[in-house]
């Protein structure tokens, strides 16, 4: 009896001991996070406190450099008499459409190249080539074909990401497992079942990877179309303000670039963790 | 019993710039109703090639596959193929995995739904309807693909090495219950493995095939005195190392 009592509350013992040991991993799990935080913010922090503490002290010429005090002033000028907001909104605009856009094309692109292995033999060396190519080379083409304007900007857009998402979205739909597809067949399922069943579903952690790429490329060839061939957009901010040596709306453009670009990768995190939650992946 | 399906002279080659593979030949062997059969043979012989074309997969090149229906009527036997893995979706809940076939063929009718509605409760897998496959342990896999592919109410299955993914512990009872469960259902089978135990135990009828390109080498009939009648208590019978011995010359000894 003594024996058995004294090995239960060994149990229990244990028990809670190993209780302790999970929320000390969770505290060191959350201690981490903090930490990681907390250097960000530390060096954003610095970054702007020693930006501004030499511009202050004429170690750099503000002129050139600017600081931050003159990019807050400049933001709030520029939003005041230059409609800034306006400019942000059609970066936006034809960024977000060039990315629809390149994801609607690369999907039914890839898709034909799937159905026809002829098809995707006969192409393949077309896409390889346009890949590579550097797409600010096609951008003039495009002035010349299409004027300036928003069409031209979401085409120059769209070409950055377009065909490197084809072959992305292509190699995806070739690495689902063939023995699944044989399964469809098996079950008495068509070509296009195959498809729609296995091929689309078990492709969409490579289609959401290529989004979050995309995203980034439609927007440098949304800024590279309107350095050329805009009088609206970010891109037309900061080419003209170099132009006229106005450097603070230079940098104060390219700091509200990086917040959109931040948020556009934190919107297609969202949507990609949403979709995962669905389908428990 | 007679033959539901007869194989005869059944001849396939595979074909390359490099020239031509012979991997079955004259192959000929019938399949009677109710029957479990196993085919084994060396690695690479052409066993799987052989599975495809019965399933209709693949047409063979040479022979032909003459339909033997019990009521005259003349259409192929319904075929239920079975997979070396599971291939459950991860993406669509057990339920939805195993009405997969139902879903294909449009036959998403309230008799059939039922009728996979009450394999899940046989079989255990009812509560676990709504999960992914991936909660699932290896045996219920199995099952949830049995399930799968009963759904359409197949004469006759087809199974490939079907367990030889699970370590060996999990593949004895899951053989020994997979083939349990379409003994009760009262189907065919043709089961391809290169575990000669589990042919032994699992099949009335052995087809040993040679190595490339494959014959019928031998044609063993499995007669078992058992205690009872499980597959697990098939390898304790007093014959079972006869019958392994046996095909185990005819599998080493090449001619």
């Amino acid at each position: 009896m003594k024996a058995e009592l004294t090995t239960d509350s060994g149990k229990r013992k244990k028990a809670s001991s190993e209780l302790t040991r999970q929320e000390e991993f969770i505290r060191k799990h959350r201690r981490h996070h903090h930490e990681i935080a907390s250097w960000r913010t530390l060096i954003f922090v610095l970054f702007i406190v020693l930006w501004e503490v030499s511009a202050n002290q004429k170690w750099i010429d503000s002129f050139f450099f600017s600081s931050p005090s003159r990019v807050a002033r400049c933001f709030v000028d520029q939003i005041r008499h230059n409609a800034m907001l306006s400019h942000i909104g059609v970066t936006l605009l034809e960024t977000v459409l060039s990315f629809l856009l390149v994801i609607a094309f690369s999907l039914l692109m890839s898709t034909l190249l799937w159905h026809s292995r002829k098809l995707s033999e006969i192409l393949e060396p077309y896409l390889v080539v346009l890949n590579s190519l550097p797409k600010s080379a096609l951008a003039p083409l495009f002035i010349v074909w299409l004027g300036t304007g928003t069409r031209t900007i979401i085409v120059a857009g769209m070409s950055v990401a377009v065909f490197g998402s084809i072959i992305s979205f292509y190699t995806g739909f070739q690495q689902v497992d063939n023995e699944k597809i044989t399964l469809i067949y098996t079950l008495g399922g068509t070509r296009r079942d195959a498809f729609l069943k296995v091929v689309l579903p078990g492709s969409v952690p490579i289609l959401l990877s290529t989004a979050k790429v995309n995203i980034g490329l439609a927007l440098v060839g949304v800024i590279i179309g309107e350095f050329l061939a805009a009088r609206r957009g970010l891109g037309y901010l900061i080419i003209y303000g170099s132009q006229v040596f106005q450097l603070d709306m230079v940098i104060t453009s390219i700091i509200v670039l990086c917040v959109i670009a931040l948020g556009f990768y934190k919107s297609i995190q969202a949507i990609e963790h949403q979709i995962r939650i669905r389908f428990k992946m | 019993m007679q033959n539901i399906l007869e194989l005869k002279n059944i001849g396939y080659s595979y074909h390359n710039l490099h020239g031509e593979t012979k991997a079955l030949q004259d192959i000929s062997f019938g399949v009677r109703e109710g029957e479990f059969i196993a085919i084994v043979g060396p690695s690479g012989c052409g066993k799987s090639t052989l599975l495809s074309i019965i399933a209709g997969l693949l047409s063979p090149e040479e022979g032909t596959i003459v339909v033997n229906n019990p009521d005259g009527s003349l259409h192929y036997p319904k075929i239920g193929y079975m997979l070396q893995r599971d291939h459950l979706f991860e993406w669509r809940t057990v339920y939805r995995n195993v009405t997969l076939g139902l879903e294909l063929n449009h036959k998403m009718t309230p008799e059939r739904l039922e009728a996979v509605d009450r394999l899940l409760k046989d079989y255990g897998l009812d509560k676990f309807r709504d999960k992914r496959p991936d909660e699932l342990s290896g045996g219920m896999k199995q099952r949830a693909a049995l399930i799968r592919t009963l759904a359409l109410e197949p004469q006759l299955l087809l199974l490939d090495e079907p367990f030889s993914a699970l370590d060996y512990q999990t593949r004895l009872f899951v053989s020994a219950d997979i083939c349990r469960l379409i003994r009760a259902a009262g189907k065919t089978m043709v089961i391809i493995t290169h575990d000669l135990s589990e042919a032994i135990s699992l099949a009335d009828r052995i087809i040993v095939l040679s190595g490339r390109p494959a014959v019928v080498k031998n044609e063993v009939s499995v007669h078992l005195t058992l205690a009872d009648d499980s597959p697990l208590a098939a390898r304790n019978a007093p014959e079972f190392q006869q019958y392994f011995n046996m095909l185990w010359e005819d599998l080493t000894h090449e001619s």
